[in-house]
């Protein structure tokens, strides 16, 4: 394969005078990427190992796996890895299940096709920021949502106070996380769903099968490369939850609803303990590649039983 | 077999009425799930403070008062904070779908020695999730004396965004036929003449994608405008709505005039370019 290598046929004369051009055309790019990611990546795993000093000048120790011993001894540590986990769990399997669902139901062309996709897509291209704010805002506790549950519908007895329970403001906040995300997962699945032959639906449907047969038996393996996209996708996005917690609670009341990384920008960046904090983020960064190789792994020795 | 043929013809006819019925109730009871904390949202920015959170909530408000609207765009840096936004992210923008257009481009168009391995370098950069590398992001930052700057936000901004469009638009120059490129290098045209007339028009709908995909991004980023910016002066609007919120904790009708002008552009990107979204998003879950 390589240009080096063997004789140099007649097509391949001119390439020599183009060595170096494709490093040139990778310089610019893969030169802030090393810089700005894959050193910083790095450098995380070594402070890790440190008491790190933030001041400049001043000299960090090196403690081995201390922050790690420490992390492990660290209910709060735990408190938020569980939060983290929760949010996973709670959020990715709606989000795919009411996106596909969504897909199916819109996947005719119809004139409100553009209609309720451009709805469906709203929360998805509006900041975290403002859909925060916006979550905190419902479920006030003279917000919509009570007004809705109590006073209209009368499905609760009285209001309830959302964002100062760790219970009910990880509901609040796997709520926000599905909401934003359905439209994501729709637009992924509508995408796909055209992509599958009609042929093969027609085939299904001369053979007797009814809509649910043919659904598992064609659509589902045909888009299944849309699923362990997004699967994997929404996987990492859940552990890595931040920006919602931190606005909608602030991890409160009191640390209850720290996430995984709320807590480490908590350790970092108000008690500044660098160290802690990135091995905080070395510990999940793990977690994240396990397990999206774990589900490459199992979705694969799937789709070859399937095939 | 043939007894069963006109049942099967009769049925989706018979269920055909009914199964369009409740696919509108559904979508519809779903669209209003997905815009009613939109329509509270607008309707509690043209609402007096006197009346926000009043029971029972007002869609339509009762008291309609532009004065928030005036309030945040009046209000002393809210101008600034906007062109902050503006500047970072459309510089950002230009500058990440150059570099990674012309990274596609090497990679599309080029065999060279360490091809696959730079290739997976840069793939590994979209499993490392941005937030986990806040911490020595923020010191080498502070080493580059970029802390506190626009250009240490675009920086940042443009490494982040770099894996995925590189990906994006390297999978796009490849699935196009490479002769064109071949007869204009056979005609004698320099590496930098095929990728700048050549590469890039046939490109346009994968550039057209990633340019959005980096615009909404840039100018919706939150976490790493939190940790290098301190001074309000070079804000972004996310940060300035975060912090606006803080400050005026019960002015939620100032904090939604503000969010509603700072959600505008991306609702007229997003219409204008709606295509493009669905076509990039294939690419990522079809490739992917």
């Amino acid at each position: 394969m390589d240009r080096a290598t063997g004789p140099v046929p007649v097509a391949r004369s001119r390439r020599p005078r183009s060595s170096a051009t494709p490093y040139l055309f990778l310089l610019p790019g893969v030169a802030i990427f090393v810089i700005a990611i894959i050193w910083p990546a790095l450098q995380a795993f070594r402070m890790s190992f440190y008491h790190w000093q933030i001041m400049a000048g001043a000299i960090s120790q090196w403690i081995g796996v201390d922050n790690y011993v420490r992390a492990f001894r660290d209910p709060a540590f735990w408190l938020s890895l569980s939060n983290s986990g929760i949010y996973m769990l709670a959020t990715v399997i709606p989000q795919m299940a009411i996106g596909l669902f969504i897909a199916v139901l819109l996947k005719r062309r119809s004139p409100s096709q553009p209609l309720f996709r451009v709805l469906y897509y709203l929360p998805v291209i509006t900041s975290w920021v403002v859909v925060s704010l916006l979550f905190k805002y419902l479920f006030a506790d003279r917000g919509l949502v009570n007004f809705t549950l109590h006073d209209f519908l009368h499905l609760m007895h009285s209001d309830v106070s959302w964002l100062s329970e760790r219970g009910t403001a990880l509901i609040v906040i796997c709520l926000l996380g599905i909401w934003k995300g359905v439209g994501w997962s729709m637009m992924i699945y509508l995408a796909a769903l055209q992509g599958v032959p009609e042929s093969l639906e027609e085939a299904a449907l001369v053979d007797g099968a009814g809509p649910w047969q043919r659904f598992r038996a064609v659509t589902l393996p045909a888009i299944n490369p849309a699923t362990v996209f997004l699967s994997v996708m929404l996987v990492i996005g859940g552990l890595n939850v931040f920006a919602s917690v931190e606005l909608v609670t602030g991890g409160g009341p009191v640390g209850q609803t720290d996430v995984v990384l709320s807590y480490m920008y908590t350790q970092a960046f108000r008690y500044l303990d660098f160290g802690y904090g990135s091995a905080i983020a070395v510990i999940l960064a793990v977690l994240v590649f396990v397990l999206a190789v774990l589900q490459l792994r199992i979705t694969r020795d799937r789709g070859e039983e399937l095939a | 077999m043939t007894a069963l043929a006109p049942r099967l013809r009769a049925r989706p006819r018979a269920a055909a009425g009914a199964a369009t019925t409740f696919r509108y109730v559904v979508l519809i009871a779903g669209a209003i799930v997905m815009v009613t904390p939109f329509a509270y949202m607008v309707a509690t920015s043209f609402q007096g403070q006197a009346y926000v959170l009043t029971l029972p909530p007002q869609f339509i408000p009762s008291h309609p008062t532009t004065a928030n609207y005036t309030t945040a765009l009046g209000a002393q840096n809210f101008a600034l904070y906007f062109l902050n936004s503006a500047i970072v992210t459309i510089i950002s923008t230009a500058l990440s779908v150059l570099l990674s257009s012309m990274m596609a481009f090497a990679f599309a168009r080029f065999r060279f020695r360490g091809r696959e391995v730079i290739f997976r370098i840069l793939l590994a950069g979209l499993t490392i999730p941005a937030v986990m590398l806040l911490i020595p992001q923020y010191i080498l930052a502070r080493d580059l004396h970029l802390l506190d700057s626009l250009t240490g936000l675009i920086f940042f901004y443009v490494a982040g965004s770099l894996s995925l469009n590189t990906f994006l638009l390297r999978g796009f120059l490849a699935s196009v036929p490479a002769e064109l490129d071949q007869a204009m290098q056979v005609d004698g045209a320099t590496a930098w003449t095929r990728y700048w007339r050549l590469a890039l028009p046939l490109a346009k709908p994968a550039i057209a994608t990633a340019t959005i995909f980096t615009f909404l991004n840039g100018w919706d980023e939150y976490p790493i405008a939190l940790t290098l910016i301190n001074n309000p002066d070079h804000s972004t609007l996310p940060l300035a709505i975060a912090n606006y919120q803080g400050q005026n904790a019960t002015q939620w009708g100032l904090v939604f005039a503000a969010s509603l002008i700072a959600v505008i552009p991306v609702i007229i990107v997003f219409l204008v370019f709606q295509r493009y979204f669905v076509q990039g998003l294939t690419a990522g879950a079809v490739k992917g």
